[in-house]
C-alpha cells in the first residue's frame, strides 16, 4: 500500500501542474483587476470636445447610470469596438460619455465624422491626468457608473456584441432598476 | 524574393507606419528640469513602479506613452509635496497591487512569497522519509542468524576458537 502511494505521488503532483498550467493558458496577463470597483468615480472637468469652450464634470451624471468609455482616434482596438457602442447608443438606454484620451481634437472630431458619434458628449483628456486617475492603461475601457457616482463594473479591452450582451447589458439593468 | 515582391513588402511596410503616424496620442507635456536631489527621488520611485503596458519593465525602463505620463505624474505629485509612500499609494489606488514591482505581502502574494519556502520544507521533509525508508529497508534485508550461529559468534568474540569444522 504503502509502495503504492510512493509510485503515485510524483504522477499526482504531474497531474497538478498540469491542471495549474492549464487554467494558466486561459488567464490574460494584461488583464489587471482594477482596486476601483464599488468606489466613488474620480470627480473631474474637462473640455468638452465638440464645445471646448464648455466643460463636463462628472458630478452632472449623479442620478443616472451612465458609461464612461476611454477612447482616442489614435487607438487602432476602439475602431473594433466602434460599432457595438454605435449599436448600444441607438438603444437610447443611459448616457455615453466618452474620455477622448490624449488625443488631437480635430482627429477626434474628424474619426467620429467618419464612423459615428455614440457619445451623449465626449470630453478632451489631453494630458491623460483623468484617465491615470481612473487607473486608463490601455484604450479602450469602459466603465460603468451607477446612480450613486459609484464604479460597479470595468471593462478593458474592446467591446463587442458578445460582451455587451452579456457582460455589460444585465449589469446595466441592473442598476437601472 | 522577387524585386517585385520585395517592393511591394516595403510600400506596405511604409502605408502602415504612415497609418499609425497619421493619428498618434500626443506626447506627454514637457516638465522643467528638476533638482538633483529630486532627481534621484524620482528615479528610486520610477524602479520601484512597474509599466502598466510593458508589464515586465519598470517605469523608469518604459519606453510606453503611458510610462511616460505616470512618470510626469509622479513628479507633479513630488512637487506637490507627497512623500515617497504617498506616492506609491495614489498609484497602488488606481492600478492596484500590480503596479508596484516589488509585490506586497498580503494573503494573497502569500504563497508567492512562501510558496518556495514551503517547497523546499516539503522536499526536505521527503528526503528525509525516503532516507529513513531506506536504512530500515537495508536493516531488514540482512539475513537473520540462527541460535547456533550466535553461539559460534558469541565464543569467537570471547577469543575461543571452538571446535574446528
Amino acid at each position: 500500500m504503502a509502495r503504492a502511494w510512493r509510485y503515485f505521488l510524483p504522477l499526482a503532483i504531474f497531474f497538478g501542474l498540469l491542471a495549474f498550467l492549464w487554467k494558466g493558458l486561459s488567464l490574460d496577463p494584461r488583464a489587471i483587476p482594477s482596486p476601483m470597483i464599488n468606489l466613488p468615480a474620480p470627480a473631474f472637468t474637462l473640455p468638452q470636445l465638440h464645445a471646448p469652450e464648455k466643460t463636463f464634470s462628472a458630478a452632472e451624471m449623479k442620478g443616472k447610470v451612465w458609461i464612461l468609455n476611454v477612447w482616442g482616434s489614435w487607438c487602432v482596438s476602439c475602431r473594433y469596438e466602434h460599432p457595438s457602442l454605435n449599436r448600444l447608443a441607438k438603444q437610447q438606454l443611459l448616457p455615453i460619455i466618452g474620455l477622448n484620451w490624449k488625443d488631437v481634437p480635430a482627429d477626434a472630431q474628424g474619426w467620429l465624422a467618419k464612423f459615428g458619434n455614440p457619445y451623449t458628449l465626449s470630453v478632451s483628456d489631453a494630458e491623460g491626468r483623468v484617465a491615470i486617475d481612473y487607473g486608463v492603461y490601455g484604450a479602450p475601457e469602459t466603465f460603468i457608473i451607477d446612480k450613486n457616482g459609484v464604479i460597479r463594473m470595468k471593462h478593458t479591452g474592446p467591446i463587442d456584441e458578445k460582451i455587451l450582451e452579456e457582460k455589460l447589458l444585465p449589469v446595466i439593468r441592473e442598476l437601472q432598476k | 524574393m522577387s524585386a517585385y515582391k520585395a517592393m511591394a513588402a516595403r510600400l506596405l511596410l511604409l502605408a502602415w507606419f504612415g497609418m499609425v503616424n497619421a493619428f498618434a496620442q500626443t506626447p506627454t507635456p514637457a516638465m522643467p528640469p528638476a533638482s538633483p536631489e529630486m532627481e534621484a527621488r524620482l528615479k528610486l520611485l520610477e524602479t520601484e513602479l512597474r509599466c502598466l503596458v510593458c508589464q515586465n519593465q519598470t517605469l523608469a525602463d518604459s519606453p510606453a506613452g503611458l510610462a511616460g505620463d505616470l512618470r510626469r505624474e509622479i513628479r507633479l505629485l513630488a512637487d506637490a509635496g507627497k512623500s515617497n509612500d504617498e506616492i506609491k499609494e495614489h498609484l497602488r489606488a488606481r492600478y492596484g497591487d500590480y503596479v508596484l514591482y516589488r509585490p506586497v505581502v498580503n494573503a494573497k502574494t502569500s504563497l508567492l512569497w512562501f510558496g518556495p519556502f514551503i517547497l523546499l520544507l516539503g522536499g526536505a521533509i521527503m528526503v528525509w522519509m525516503m532516507a529513513r525508508q531506506r536504512r530500515a529497508a537495508s536493516l531488514a534485508a540482512t539475513p537473520a542468524i540462527s541460535a547456533d550461529e550466535a553461539a559460534r559468534a558469541q565464543a569467537l568474540l570471547e577469543g575461543n576458537d571452538g571446535p574446528p569444522h
